[in-house]
């Protein structure tokens, strides 16, 4: 399973992305909108972990862009703060799952399993 | 109670100086009170101002014309009596010239002449011829007057001097009333003699009674004295005296007010029948004549005295019910801007609550992700000698992770509106569940807590999340009133059960220290607290917004020093229309940390 993560915050991602490869789950990581579109087109995804608030390129965006062009990768949007007007476009769009930060790995990647 | 404060309106105590209150009711109710009654009764007032009026002008011209009446009768009866005496004193003068001396003294003719006398003009009792030597010389009639000797009474003294008397009325030896008509005729060859007849006073009742008076009338002739001449239905019988003065000077006709011995007033005519001493009096009693009108009057009265009250009764009634449906619709308008109020306070903290969650989630998400690589990469490496320790500082930390995160999502969660995800919910399971979260708590600070479920309770339809945030905030506030309360040790009572209507109850008594009554109604508000900088005043304003938003209702009594009952009902069924069926990751919104 290969999963690109999408967030501003590098740390996150990096960390992420660490404990993931602990768990034998490969995984590249982007810190922007751009570069997330980019690798998710460049190459194949089973999922893409996006958070939705980054400077210039949005995750909604980004995700339906994404689904429009690879509709076959699923992609679980993660956010700081959750709105319900928000949840309903990231599900319109083609979100798998909406996640509130902070969250638990494992319960990640059961989603990702499930 | 008075009968004020029964017929008071309910807003007249009501404080008129509230800011949000735009009218004054009570001044609104006087002047709409006063302006109706006015336009309502001024007519009424006019109307009975003009009738009382034209009633006084009307009985003034009837009183008027009640004289004119009285005056009226007793001039012609009058007429008719002065008629009926010169008939009689014409028909004696004709006898004493038409027969002389010789033939009028003799007795079997002059009892020709009385038959025919009697004959011709009724009333007549007896005939006397008196010579000038004051002897009855001849008589007619039923007595043995004949030589009876008048020569010192007096009026034969006034029959000399004047030609002719009429007598008053007497009752003599005969006991009967009458009175006497005696003419003097002189001739050159004896001298002067005298014809004196008797008449009954019955003709001159049978004359008074064709006056044909009312029932409240009376008349009746008195002679100068003021004796009664004839007999009176209602001022004593004959011969006794009339108890009211006679008018000097006494004209023929006079008509004066008096008054009776009761104080009724009376309408006196008097009426003077020449050449003889008798007076015609009627008495006529205006009050019992007028007496309809009197009634009328009285009638008009009440009518006008019923209809203002009435106008007031009805005035009173509708303006009161004007007010109060005015006052009630300010008192929504109030409870809606109240609402209004309430709401955007509801928005503002939630957008700030948003703000602040999202800057303290990512940084939150870092550490917790950073924790769990330490802990992974720990666990991943047995030979470390200090893996135990690391292994428990990363616990340390991601439990205090999950703490924030707990309040990071309660405030997401309040941003949130509450949206709902309806499930199937055992009432008694989702309290055990919550129960879960402080039993730890209750056990620290030594409370007892007890559930009691209805057996065969029915389950729900509601949002799970939700409804554990609604008991988890009234528990947690149920924790903290009994740890401060006076009676020790604490308890708190849940008791779950359906109600009349089938609606499910949740109902958490605690012995705590209660509520004030003064803060009872405000325990709902959003930022309304008893804790000071302890509390936040939103747990209980976000449990009263999520039960309505579930379509529930969350009431709350309590004694103070006694301890605090939440209620909370909820339909069985429900399904909201912003219900969404996929709602969150089901991380939970959290509970608030109450008021």
């Amino acid at each position: 399973m290969r999963v690109l993560l999408v967030d501003d915050e590098e740390e996150l991602v990096t960390t992420l992305s660490e404990r993931l490869a602990l768990r034998d789950i490969e995984s590249d990581w982007a810190t922007s909108g751009e570069e997330g579109l980019r690798l998710a087109l460049a190459s194949h995804y089973d999922w893409v972990v996006l958070d939705l608030k980054m400077p210039g390129m949005g995750g909604l965006e980004t995700l339906r862009v994404i689904k429009r062009q690879r509709p076959d990768t699923q992609v679980m949007v993660l956010t700081g703060h959750s709105a319900e007007d928000e949840f309903e476009a990231v599900m319109r769009a083609g979100a798998s799952h909406y996640l509130l930060k902070p969250l638990d790995v494992d319960d990640l990647i059961a989603k990702m399993q499930a | 109670m008075s009968l004020w404060s029964r017929l008071k309106p309910a807003f007249w105590d009501q404080s008129q100086d509230q800011p949000t209150q735009i009218i004054n009711y009570r001044r609104l109710w006087k002047s709409t009170f006063g302006a109706a009654v006015g336009v309502a009764l001024l007519p009424v007032i006019l109307l009975g101002i003009i009738n009382y009026y034209q009633f006084e002008e009307q009985h003034q011209l009837q009183r008027a014309e009640l004289d004119h009446e009285v005056q009226r009768v007793i001039y012609k009866t009058r007429v008719s009596l002065a008629y009926f005496l010169e008939e009689r004193r014409s028909a004696l003068a004709y006898i004493v010239r038409a027969y002389s001396l010789p033939e009028l003294g003799d007795s079997r003719h002059l009892a020709r002449i009385f038959a025919n006398l009697k004959g011709a003009f009724g009333g007549f009792v007896d005939l006397g011829l008196i010579t000038s030597d004051g002897l009855q010389k001849a008589y007619v009639g039923p007595y043995a007057l004949e030589g009876k000797d008048y020569r010192d009474q007096e009026w034969y003294k006034e029959v000399l001097l004047r030609g002719f008397h009429v007598s008053d009325v007497f009752m003599g030896h005969r006991n009967f009333p009458h009175f006497v008509i005696a003419v003097k005729h002189e001739c050159d060859t004896c001298g002067y003699y005298i014809l004196r007849a008797t008449i009954d006073t019955a003709r001159l009742n049978e004359l008074i009674a064709t006056m044909r008076l009312r029932p409240s009338a009376d008349a009746f002739i008195i002679n100068d004295s003021g004796v009664l001449q004839t007999s009176s239905r209602m001022h004593g019988q004959i011969l006794s005296q009339f108890s009211h003065p006679l008018p000097p000077p006494l004209e023929q006709n006079q008509v004066v007010q008096a008054r009776s011995a009761g104080g009724l007033p009376l309408i006196l005519g008097f009426a003077r029948i020449e050449g003889s001493p008798f007076t015609l009096v009627m008495v006529e009693q205006p009050s019992l004549v007028l007496a309809r009108w009197g009634l009328l009057r009285i009638n008009i009265i009440l009518l006008v005295l019923a209809s203002v009250i009435a106008i007031l009764v009805v005035i009173w009634r509708g303006t009161t019910n004007l007010v109060s449906r005015l006052y009630d619709a300010d008192l929504r308008r109030q409870a809606v801007l109240h609402q209004i109020e309430y709401t955007n306070k509801l928005a503002s903290i939630g957008r700030l609550a948003a703000g602040v969650a999202h800057e303290i989630n990512n940084p939150l998400a870092i550490i917790n992700e950073k924790a769990g690589l330490l802990k992974d990469l720990i666990t991943s490496r047995d030979d470390s000698p200090y893996k135990e320790r690391f292994l428990a500082s990363v616990g340390s930390i991601q439990n205090s992770v999950k703490r924030v995160s707990a309040i990071t999502h309660r405030l997401l969660g309040f941003a949130r509106h509450f949206s709902v995800k309806i499930e199937i919910i055992d009432l008694e399971l989702l309290i055990e569940e919550v129960l879960g979260f402080l039993g730890k708590e209750a056990e620290y600070r030594n409370v007892t807590i007890s559930t009691q479920a209805q057996p065969g309770m029915p389950t729900i339809e509601s949002d799970r999340g939700q409804l554990q945030q609604v008991f988890l905030n009234i528990l947690n506030n149920a924790l903290n009133a009994v740890a401060q309360g006076p009676n020790q040790p604490g308890r708190i009572d849940i008791s779950i059960h359906t109600q009349a209507d089938g609606q499910a109850v949740v109902a958490i008594a605690d012995n705590g220290q209660g509520i004030a009554p003064e803060n009872l109604e405000r325990v709902f508000e959003p930022f309304f607290t008893t804790k000071g900088e302890q509390g936040t005043g939103l747990g209980l304003s976000i449990t009263y917004g999520i039960v309505r938003k579930l379509g529930g209702q969350v009431m709350v009594e309590s004694q103070l020093g006694r301890g605090t009952t939440f209620r909370v009902v909820m339909p069985l069924r429900k399904t909201p229309a912003s219900a969404n069926p996929q709602a969150a990751n089901g991380q939970g919104l959290g509970a608030s940390g109450g008021q």
